[in-house]
């Protein structure tokens, strides 16, 4: 799982079926101190996240179980909201 | 499998049912030369590791979920082993 900040919403009114009713959102990974790793990503979201909340997301296989259609074909998912992080 | 280094705990309310009653931490895997690499995981705790720790991580979905005897659990990243030490002879 690797963890991340939601940074924006993207809106595909025109998706394959599969993905309807589910929310896409800009996830930016992070390291343990919170500074950016890499490239932004798009994930599907599983646990109802907004912007600028720190999450971490499944990726692969995992990232298709938590949604309604479990045949999609996501690879990157919010699963979990992140409340604390030790230091 | 990789040798990873335990850096943060990760605390979550909201998070899969999968994940009542397990622990999840930061870890981040390293190179041979004890060099910490720059990608960083969230990895569920199977062995009461802790921060600071050298550990075995596993990146599986499959053993995972049947690991946790759960075929809905979303995880991939398990650590599976408390490192004592590591010898590399060459």
């Amino acid at each position: 799982m690797i963890p991340g900040k939601v940074i924006g919403r993207l809106v595909a009114s025109h998706a394959t079926p599969a993905f309807k009713g589910v929310k896409f959102l800009l996830v930016q990974p992070m390291d343990e101190n919170g500074a950016d790793l890499g490239a932004a990503v798009v994930a599907c979201d599983a646990i109802g996240a907004n912007v600028s909340e720190r999450v971490f997301m499944a990726q692969g296989r995992e990232a298709t179980i938590l949604l309604p259609d479990t045949f999609n074909c996501a690879d990157m998912t919010v699963i979990a909201i992140i409340d604390e992080v030790t230091p | 499998m990789k040798l990873a280094r335990v850096v943060r705990q990760v605390v979550a309310t909201q998070k899969p049912e999968a994940y009542r009653g397990v622990k999840t931490f930061m870890v981040k895997p390293l190179a041979l030369d004890g060099r910490e690499d720059k990608a960083t995981f969230v990895a569920v705790d199977r062995v009461q590791a802790g921060v600071g720790d050298l550990v075995l991580i596993m990146q599986e979905g499959s053993s995972a979920r049947h690991m946790f005897n759960n075929q809905q659990a979303t995880m991939r990243t398990v650590i599976v082993g408390i490192v004592d030490h590591v010898e590399i002879e060459r």
